[in-house]
């Protein structure tokens, strides 16, 4: 069924093809396979332990997988590492900056890396430094930085052997809501200018969003490969979130008196209905007290996800490790 | 679950929007520029962390006083028929401790470095791997020996008289040994996830190899069994090079030690070796490692 990728697997930025991993004592992804379109914001998205970043760092040739095949352009991770390594720019979940060194000095060792020297280095650096709004920053140790400017740094790090393809695992972990969204705005406007491809991963289903594309990974499983929108348009009709101090109790008289099919979240209980608001009208006056609040909303992509793998995605995934 | 296992079926192709790029703009790699790069970068970070200087002379200086002084009457080399003190015979011993300071205390941020730091983005850079350790070696090699140097000046002081040839070989003869050890630690700190592992491993292994090497007491006055673990010490060797260069002009200083021709031969193996397995310890990591 995936045959046909192999044949035309050039053209694509990402291409993984039955994707396996096995890590000592547990498996981590099972068969996985995917494409990447030219130019794409792709989301590997899933909850912790759920395969991605295993993805992430075989695709950044850090990991050999134990099966099936991967490529960056139609180069193949494993056996053409040093090629591919020309292709990408990575940024790390984990900070990559010497904090000991300014930020100059760390983009100065960071080119050398690449090859880059003299004047062209230079002229990277600086180039650099000033779409990220680095300049005035230059000279600062990283170690004064706040994080989300290391943050920026990291990217200025990434962009400047001008990579085909971006792979970021988790960028905005520990950066607040507005530091944030800075970073996808100035992602946006990067792939605007140099028509990279970008391809990360999160936990954060509001990213997911963003995302031209999204892979969502379950248990070290593909669960879901589509559109943001398309994956929400899957799932018809509404979903209805009841709120109330004895959720048990609620679970119940829907099961019961309405016959239906609930699922018993953390903090309240979620039916899937053709139509919210006449399920809302029958289980106020089936529930009565017990209900504190109601309220109808269209699918979001944790509705899809937990659809899809039987399970909330808020949290880790059972039974797994939380961190891979 | 049948969602799961339809899940690759559903899967849409990414839409073809562009022709792959031309030709990337493959910029050549440079060894020797990596090699130089994480050289100087070795450094500028020692320069502005200087409790690692007060780490890696302060503690040998302190234990060639405490040592020296505390056993200055008990100490007679059974070999040797000229006097010396025991300060003048730990001396060389104190150098080597500091080489093997410099190198645990640059190691160590390798298991740091490697996952949340610098060195992650030297794995995805496209460097040989061999850059990687040599960088480190040469890094700590040359700051180890620039340190040895300055503590070389008090060598006078102990007995040791200034010759400039049998000086320039010393350090020449330490420069190896210090990318020896950087290159065992580069080993050892590639293979552990933690600082305390690296911990346990200085002090069963590392701690009693400088001990054990001639730095300490020498190997002709020791036990049976301890004088077969002193001579199969490949730092026994390195030891026993750098008495020999310091006592050039006085060779009675150094009887009963390996010969020089041996002591460098098995010194600079010592090097090659720890440096072809901290580059092949790189590429371990990659197969198996997560």
């Amino acid at each position: 069924m995936t045959t046909s990728h192999c044949d035309d697997s050039t053209t694509f930025p990402i291409s993984v093809e039955g994707l396996c991993h096995k890590y000592e004592d547990r498996i981590a992804l099972t068969n996985v396979s995917f494409t990447v379109g030219s130019g794409e914001l792709f989301g590997i998205v899933g909850p912790n332990g759920g395969g991605k970043t295993t993805t992430f760092k075989i695709l950044t040739t850090l990991l050999r997988p134990t099966g099936g095949r991967a490529s960056v352009w139609g180069l193949d991770v494993v056996g053409q590492r040093d090629q591919v390594r020309h292709l990408i720019g990575v940024v790390f979940q984990s900070p990559a900056l010497d904090i000991k060194l300014t930020v100059r000095e760390n983009l100065l060792h960071h080119g050398h890396l690449y090859g880059l020297a003299g004047r062209d280095l230079k002229a990277r650096i600086d180039g650099c430094l000033d779409r990220l709004s680095l300049t005035d920053r230059s000279r600062d140790l990283v170690e004064k930085l706040s994080g989300g400017l290391r943050r920026r740094v990291e990217l200025a790090k990434a962009l400047m052997s001008r990579p085909q393809v971006l792979l970021m695992d988790e960028p905005t972990a520990g950066l607040d809501p507005g530091a944030r969204d800075a970073f996808w705005n100035l992602i946006n406007r990067m792939r605007t200018e140099t028509g990279m491809t970008v391809v990360h991963t999160t936990h954060h289903l509001e990213e997911a969003e963003l995302c031209d594309r999204i892979a969502a990974f379950d248990r070290g499983q593909l669960v879901g490969l589509d559109s943001p929108a398309k994956l929400r348009a899957e799932i018809a009709g509404e979903v209805v979130t009841l709120r109330g101090s004895d959720l048990s109790a609620i679970d119940e008289h829907l099961r019961q008196k309405l016959g239906a099919a609930t699922q018993l979240a953390g903090d309240c209980v979620r039916v899937l209905t053709s139509d919210g608001h006449a399920f809302a009208a029958k289980a106020r006056e089936v529930l009565g007290g017990i209900l504190d609040s109601i309220s109808i909303a269209r699918p979001s992509l944790a509705d899809v996800f937990r659809q899809r793998s039987g399970h909330d995605f808020a949290g880790e995934s059972e039974g797994l490790e939380a961190k891979e | 679950m049948n969602s799961l296992a339809a899940a690759p079926e559903l899967a849409p192709v990414a839409p073809q929007t562009a022709v792959p790029p031309a030709s990337p703009e493959l910029t050549h790699p440079r060894p020797w520029l990596v090699v130089g790069t994480l050289l100087q970068r070795e450094f500028v970070r020692f320069i502005r962390q200087r409790h690692r200087v007060f780490g890696a002379l302060g503690q040998p200086l302190i234990f060639l006083i405490l040592f020296g002084a505390g056993l200055h009457g008990s100490f007679r080399n059974p070999l040797v028929a000229t006097e010396h003190t025991y300060f003048e015979y730990f001396f060389p011993g104190t150098l080597i401790l500091i080489l093997l300071f410099t190198a645990i205390f640059a190691t160590i941020s390798i298991i740091e470095d490697r996952r949340e730091g610098f060195l992650q983005s030297v794995l995805v850079a496209p460097a040989p791997r061999w850059t990687i350790a040599l960088g480190k070696m040469l890094g700590t090699g040359s700051l180890a020996v620039s340190q040895v140097i300055l503590f070389m000046i008090i060598a006078p002081l102990v007995g040791i008289p200034f010759d400039l040839l049998g000086w320039a070989g010393a350090v020449a003869v330490m420069a190896v040994i210090a990318l020896a050890l950087t290159g065992l630690g580069f080993m050892l700190a590639w293979s552990m996830d933690s600082a305390q592992g690296y911990h346990a491993i200085m002090n069963v292994a590392l701690i009693p190899m400088w001990l054990l090497s001639g730095a300490f007491f020498p190997a002709s006055g020791a036990t049976g069994w301890m004088r077969a673990i002193m001579l199969g010490n490949p730092l026994t060797y390195g030891t026993a090079a750098v008495r020999h260069m310091l006592y050039l002009n006085n060779p009675a200083m150094t009887a009963g030690l390996p010969s020089l021709a041996v002591s460098l031969a098995v010194t600079t193996l010592f090097a090659a070796a720890a440096f072809a397995g901290a580059v092949w310890i790189t590429g371990v990591h990659f197969k198996k490692h997560q």
